[in-house]
């Protein structure tokens, strides 16, 4: 394989876990000024912050790795929606805090355990910034995790709340550790795990919690995919929308 | 139990090890375990410390203003309870 080919798929694994940062970062941005409470406004905005951090340390590298003079700010704000490759997961909605709750869980214990495996890449340079970041999505489960078990074992409102957002966002929870061809590249070259081989560890932690939780595991097996290859719901165009805005209508701008 | 708002705790910060726990503030959770996960994004962000204790507000008992006379005044002219009459050494530092 020449090294131009692995470059470009080395480029796309990386872009791959940095669009799913910027995209968590996003949303969880959104709730600023909109949390339940003062403290827990603070610790979303935080976590959002921990996911910007993670993107930009991921396009620095990819833009390096592209070699094509694209900063981390042109690949952040300058690529379009089907150039995006974050799993749909991590696009949907806010919605109320039990679906933003149960949003970050199933994200976040799939993404703790992938940092995991990355921190021992053969790729030094994606192993320096997951090793970091494992620390601080470390927390974050913490964090969600202790939340689907209070709004779960809540009140009747709460279980309700958290049960129809566990259900509603089951059917994104598949594409996460199914391999495609960079996924199984990147597996042969040593540089990120086999997603299928973080799958039982992902269904016997999030097993655990939904039982603590009082909450039933969805039985719909079905699973929706796409976003790896740049197929979104219909809410990725807006979520760009909102976060490219200013360098759209004002390019280059800085401030 | 009141379901408007989240209970008050209070929250106690050692900045290195060595040191004792200080009060730093206050903040509403929902429950202990949520106050330290609170506790540690409002008062740790910035490296201040290495150990958190959250205590619910209403578990401390407090002195009560009018009483100061009679528990407090009464140590005003002891001064031989002060350490004043000792020299420091030199290079003595935290006394």
């Amino acid at each position: 394989m020449t090294e131009a080919t692995n470059n470009e798929q080395l480029f796309e694994y990386v872009v791959r876990i940095a669009d799913n940062a910027l995209v968590t970062g996003q949303r969880l941005g959104e709730w600023v000024g909109h949390g339940p409470e003062l403290e827990e406004d603070l610790a979303l905005a935080n976590f959002a912050l921990d996911y910007i951090g993670q993107a930009r340390a991921l396009y620095t590298y990819a833009g390096e790795i592209e070699g094509a003079g694209r900063s981390e700010d042109d690949l952040a704000f300058l690529r379009d929606s089907h150039e995006f490759r974050n799993v749909l997961l991590v696009e949907q909605p806010n919605g109320d805090f039990a679906q933003t709750i149960a949003r970050q869980f199933l994200f976040e214990a799939y993404y703790l355990r992938l940092l995991d495996a990355l921190a021992s890449s053969n790729d030094e340079r994606l192993a320096a910034i997951a090793a970091r970041a494992v620390k601080e999505i470390r927390y974050h489960l913490r964090h969600t995790r202790q939340w689907v078990i209070r709004l779960g074992d809540g009140t009747g409102e709460s279980q309700r709340r958290m049960q129809d957002a566990i259900d509603r966002l089951w059917q994104y929870t598949g594409e996460m550790c199914t391999a495609d061809d960079i996924d199984s590249w990147a597996a042969e070259s040593g540089i990120g795990p086999v997603p299928e081989s973080l799958r039982d560890d992902w269904n016997a932690f999030v097993d655990d919690a939904l039982s603590e939780a009082t909450l039933a595991r969805p039985g719909n097996e079905w699973m929706a995919s796409g976003g790896k290859e740049g197929r979104h719901t219909e809410h990725h165009g807006y979520l760009l929308a909102e976060m490219q805005f200013l360098q759209r209508a004002y390019p280059n701008s800085t401030w | 139990m009141d379901r408007k708002h989240w209970p008050l705790f209070e929250v106690f910060i050692r900045s290195r090890a060595g040191l004792s726990h200080r009060h730093v503030g206050s903040l509403h959770a929902a429950d202990a375990d949520m106050a330290l996960d609170h506790a540690r994004d409002l008062y740790t962000r910035r490296s201040e410390g290495v150990s958190i204790w959250v205590i619910d507000s209403k578990s401390i008992v407090a002195s009560d203003p009018d009483d100061n006379p009679e528990l407090f005044e009464p140590a005003e002219d002891k001064i031989y309870r002060h350490p004043t009459f000792y020299e420091v050494p030199d290079g003595v530092e935290n006394l």
